[in-house]
């Protein structure tokens, strides 16, 4: 059998006394889409950045397809495939949308081809109307859509998002449902995110994250149900 | 379709700089050709960090180190070779191996923004100092003597590729300059509209998210770096062949900080308005030192005071500011934009 897209073995990082991810055993199958929820302080977006490279982990590993990628740098583990939308959106402000978008396809193509894959994404994530503005002005959901057109436009095999819903309305985060439906048909996504209504919409199987280490993983309607996450949403705390 | 307008209204108005220096030894007397000659040569200093600054985000403190190594390796090259060709080649060659291994310690090293303008200004101080400390027959590098704080007279001055003998004159010495100054400028603007001039300006947006999708901002860096060197390097050639001489002042603080002046009033994030501040501040400079009731760099602080609280943006992006709302309001307003900001 060949390795799995992505597998994280005792993954832990610490900043000082504390430990913000903690012995994180994950692992992803090819074309998975998966959910990764917990409370506020779980380590979601610290174990994003442990894959993406931004943070090099203080034990453990990550491999993607069997290869070790922990400790590489960030642009290393982008080429290998990998694309991720940050929590706060990471955009070129000054830029226009289409430049954003442009700027991403344009590390695996050629200058025309980059323009033409531009033009597909920005219909496909209904953008054309505000190709031409720059990202700065726009408000915090448009960037938000922008960001995932610069990580589809990098045509990554697998997409990490952490919270694509916050801050949007009622039908885009509906549309934003939809669209990562729609991604999941040829690349595998992991997707951090708090609302509940949300993850009902697209998840199968589930990955609770709480104070670092994994809670529980497993069928969504199942960890929904589950007592124990109910006590850690509820803020009962647990006793680790 | 934007970027095409932009560039022929580069090309047009550089066709008519391009007029008026040919021209101009016709209606200009020649005291002031020589004063247009070194504005020029300073404005390709300008264009340098313009281009580094303004499109790279990097802010070098110290450009006039290449400006100055450009100078002395012109002027040592010069002397040696009797010939200006292989000199103003060197000239640029020597800052950007210089701009290399500098730049490599410090974008590699992950050395912040700030520090690395702290450590370019050193570097300039450091080799001002030394160079100032070059007098006697001891420190000569073939037959060109260093000369200490006293610099190198007589040196050969531009002549024609391969014709060593024919030295220009200095109508053909301004034209020259005059020239390189258009052609580093449309250099410089075909740069930022090619693919490479794309990231660099994505990754002095955002360092992370370049990094995010493949690209490894520390090589762009280094080389927006080294072409500012080498941009340096040959300003350095044109001022000494301005002035056949250099001297070690060349490095000195004081010159630092006008082509960072230039550049803030001129207006960062374009390359017509480094430019034209230094022109404009040059051209008052000697005005004002024509007299002598008010002084220099008394001025020039207030006017950069003035500017940094009034014109932050410096003067090219804010007249196209002003063009771009007329022209706005005469088609349609632009719609109302919320911006959001998560906290």
């Amino acid at each position: 059998m060949s390795a799995p897209l992505l597998q994280t073995s005792g993954l832990t990082i610490r900043f000082g006394g504390v430990t913000a991810v903690d012995g994180v055993d994950f692992t992803l199958k090819e074309s998975e889409l998966r959910c990764l929820i917990g409370p506020n302080g779980a380590g979601k977006s610290t174990f994003f950045k442990l894959l993406t490279g931004q943070l090099h982990p203080s034990e453990g590993h990550v491999h993607l397809r069997g290869q070790d990628i922990s400790g590489a740098r960030p642009h290393e583990i982008a080429r290998q495939g990998v694309g991720i939308k940050t929590q706060v959106p990471n955009v070129f402000n000054a830029l226009s949308v289409q430049e954003n978008l442009w700027i991403a396809a344009r590390h695996k193509h050629t200058p025309g081809f980059a323009t033409e894959l531009t033009e597909k994404i920005l219909t496909q994530l209904h953008l054309t109307g505000i190709a031409t503005k720059e990202v700065g002005q726009l408000a915090h959901g448009q960037r938000q859509w922008v960001e995932i057109g610069t990580v589809l436009a990098g045509e990554p095999e697998l997409i990490l998002l952490d919270e694509p819903a916050a801050g949007m309305t009622h039908e885009e985060v509906e549309r934003t449902a939809e669209l990562i439906l729609e991604i999941n048909k040829s690349r595998a996504l992991i997707v951090v995110e708090h609302d509940m209504q949300f993850i009902k919409m697209i998840a199968r199987t589930v990955t609770v994250l709480h104070q670092g280490a994994v809670l529980i993983e497993d069928d969504v309607a199942r960890v929904l149900e589950d007592a124990r996450v109910r006590d850690v949403y509820l803020g009962k705390g647990l006793a680790a | 379709m934007h970027l095409l307008n932009g560039m022929i209204g580069a090309l047009v108005g550089s066709a008519v700089a391009a007029a008026f220096i040919l021209t101009a030894p016709l209606y200009v007397d020649l005291f002031q050709i020589m004063q247009l000659t070194v504005f020029a040569a300073m404005a390709v200093l300008a264009l340098s960090l313009g281009f580094i600054w303004g499109y790279g985000g990097i802010l070098c403190f110290g450009q006039t180190s290449f400006f100055g190594l450009g100078a002395y390796a012109y002027a040592v090259s010069a002397i040696n070779f009797g010939d200006s060709t292989p000199a103003i080649l060197l000239a640029i060659l020597v800052p950007v191996i210089f701009a290399a291994l500098l730049g490599y310690f410090m974008i590699y090293g992950g050395i912040s923004d700030v520090y690395l303008g702290v450590i370019t200004l050193t570097v300039s101080l450091i080799l001002f100092n030394l160079v100032n400390s070059t007098a006697g027959d001891f420190y000569k590098i073939g037959d060109a003597r260093l000369g200490g704080f006293n610099g190198m007279p007589g040196v050969p001055t531009f002549n024609l590729p391969g014709n060593p003998g024919y030295i220009l004159t200095p109508e053909q010495a301004w034209m020259v300059t005059g020239i390189a100054l258009i052609l580093v400028y449309l250099g410089l603007r075909l740069l930022i509209a090619s693919s490479f001039g794309r990231i660099i300006i994505a990754i002095r947006e955002n360092e992370t998210r370049a990094a995010l999708l493949g690209y490894d901002p520390r090589i762009y860096k280094l080389i927006t770096f080294m072409i500012g060197g080498a941009i340096a390097g040959f300003a350095g050639a044109l001022y000494v062949n301005w002035g056949a001489f250099v001297s070690p002042t060349i490095f000195a603080l004081g010159l630092s900080a006008q082509i960072i002046i230039w550049v803030i009033i001129g207006g960062r994030g374009t390359l017509i308005g480094p430019v034209i501040g230094c022109l404009l501040l040059q051209w008052m400079v000697t005005e004002i030192g024509a007299q002598q009731a008010l002084d220099a760099n008394f001025i020039l602080g207030a006017i950069l005071i003035v500017f940094v609280l009034l014109v932050p943006k410096g003067i090219a992006p804010t007249l196209r500011d002003l063009v771009m709302l007329r022209l706005g309001q005469e088609k349609t307003a632009p719609p109302e934009v919320s911006v959001k900001v998560k906290t």
